[in-house]
């Protein structure tokens, strides 16, 4: 009986909080709309994001994804050696990245990047009454803070995944090619013919959703932040494993629903 | 401006109680702040006086009871009753907090950018007229963290008064300065009443200070006000708690568990 109450209580305090960051999402998207700050203050700091976001992460994403690339070329190798396959490496390696890693290293990377930092940045407000003080002088810390991290978000991340797939399928390119099986150009070819534009698609729309995810956790935890330095740390913590978990979810949602409408076309 | 004969509230708190949960903190305060006056707030640690200030400006929800501000109710204004409101007040806070990404001269500059329509050079001009105003001036391009404290307080005097606010808010002005410093402070204080004739609340614990700068002078005692009039008449008041704050004389313990014991049944009844 215990347990039950407990399982009870647990699903009520996790459908509150998915339902504090559709909150916060519709009242950033309202702000954004209906914007009580100037139009083009709001911009400015939506690409200063963007930069901080985007731009920024793409060094380590390029290397983790190009790796990402290598390693799936490798292990496939392994198992299409004994099959004679060889040649299907490449769209393995495609496949895989467009579908399914591209954007969720892509995800991952950033969580680790940019999710933990609007925690801290909020959270550090909270604490310093910065937060308040942007009360006080009647900006709305939704409209100045949040929104523009929404907007970065929701344009960087599909970009960036698009980016991932690329590097991805490059990494597989170089095994591909050091391996003797491709030249550049038959590993590019093999590569165009295994690539589906609706994969790429839905790799986009996922990593979009990601982001906005992970901006509405980080932001919301930064928020919730208590009274001190160690809250901070609290939260920082917490809007990444609560990311990670999420995005995982969404992530197993859509693969989920992708199959069940190939399984009927 | 001279003041009519019966000058209208610019402040004005009726019967405000706030709650942090079950715990009552302010019970049941009234009170007027008139144009151009300044009003200290004076009251130990635990008085509730910064709570006061977080209700007078909107941060904190009363449980019940009404703050006017300029003939608005700010419990039942609406978000746009209440930008309108925060333009027209400027709230100093105790640690400054300065926008930590900005550096000094924008952290005054914002407001300006946000809610005016003026040119950037204009504004410009505006943040070094304010920052000098402050003893600041130079300072624009420091980020907030390369300040002292005092620095800091100050930077957000400037920002503060960015606006041309009519009414400003102080909270803590001098706790946690040097005398040195904090005698800056009071002078800069009195030099705003002097030159704008604003009309300012000041939530202090600082004696000599509040006695300096004040007009008139709320004590906070607990959640309650135990006296309330002119610096000088609660400066002589003969109230025992009135005397044993003014007079710095510790609470005894067996005051304290008394006291204590009241603070708990002070919501039962």
């Amino acid at each position: 009986m215990q347990f039950v109450t407990e399982v009870g209580a647990a699903s009520e305090r996790s459908v509150a909080y998915v339902g504090g960051l559709a909150q916060l999402f519709g009242r950033s998207l309202r702000l954004l709309f209906f914007s009580p700050l100037k139009r083009t203050r709001l911009l400015q700091r939506a690409v200063h994001q963007a930069m901080a976001v985007g731009v920024g992460a793409l060094p380590i994403m390029s290397l983790i994804t190009f790796f990402v690339g290598v390693i799936i070329a490798l292990q496939g190798a392994y198992q299409l050696q004994r099959l004679g396959a060889m040649q299907l490496v490449a769209s393995l390696v495609s496949i895989s990245i467009t579908r399914e890693l591209g954007p969720l290293i892509t995800a991952i990377v950033v969580i680790g990047r940019s999710g933990s930092a609007f925690a801290a940045e909020i959270g550090t407000m909270r604490v310093t009454e910065e937060l308040d003080a942007l009360e006080t002088m009647a900006l709305d810390p939704v409209a100045f803070l949040v929104v523009p991290k929404f907007l970065a978000m929701a344009v960087m991340l599909p970009c960036l995944a698009v980016w991932s797939d690329f590097m991805g399928v490059l990494g597989g390119c170089l095994f591909g090619v050091v391996s003797g099986n491709f030249t550049f150009g038959s590993y590019v070819i093999a590569t165009r013919d295994a690539m589906v534009p609706h994969d790429v698609a839905a790799g986009i729309v996922k990593a979009l959703v990601f982001g906005l995810v992970i901006t509405a956790v980080g932001c919301q935890e930064g928020f919730s932040t208590g009274a001190g330095a160690e809250d901070v740390g609290r939260s920082t913590t917490s809007a990444v494993v609560v990311s990670i978990l999420l995005v995982i979810l969404i992530d197993l949602v859509f693969t989920v629903l992708f199959y069940l409408a190939r399984g009927t076309a | 401006m001279a003041a009519p004969s019966t000058p209208a509230p610019v402040v004005s708190a009726r019967d405000l109680r706030v709650q942090y949960g079950d715990r009552e903190v302010l019970h049941g305060l009234n009170f007027e702040i008139v144009h151009g006056e300044t009003v200290v707030v004076l009251g130990g640690s635990g008085s509730g006086k910064s709570t006061l200030l977080r209700t007078l400006v909107g941060l904190e929800k009363p449980s019940s009871g009404a703050v006017h501000i300029k003939g608005v109710d700010i419990t039942r204004a609406s978000a746009r009753e209440m930008d309108a409101i925060r333009k027209k007040i400027g709230l100093a806070f105790q640690g400054g907090a300065l926008i930590g990404s900005l550096p000094v001269g924008e952290n005054i500059a914002l407001p300006l950018l946000e809610h005016t329509t003026l040119k950037p050079t204009t504004i410009e001009v505006m943040v070094r007229i304010k920052l000098e105003q402050v003893g600041l001036s130079g300072f624009e391009n420091y980020s907030p963290a390369q300040l002292s404290g005092g620095m800091r307080k100050r930077a957000a005097f400037a920002r503060a008064l960015a606006m041309d606010p009519e009414i400003l808010f102080f909270d803590e002005p001098s706790a946690g300065l040097d005398p040195i410093t904090a005698a800056g402070i009071d002078d800069l204080i009195l030099d705003l009443k002097k030159a704008y004739s604003m009309t300012m609340v000041v939530v202090t614990h600082e004696l000599a200070s509040a006695f300096l700068i004040a007009d008139r002078i709320i004590l906070l005692d607990r959640g309650s006000i135990v006296a309330m009039g002119p610096a000088q008449e609660v400066r002589d008041s003969r109230h025992p708690r009135v005397r044993q704050f003014l007079d710095r004389v510790a609470d005894t313990t067996e005051d304290d568990d008394v006291d204590n014991l009241r603070l708990f049944t002070d919501g039962i009844r």
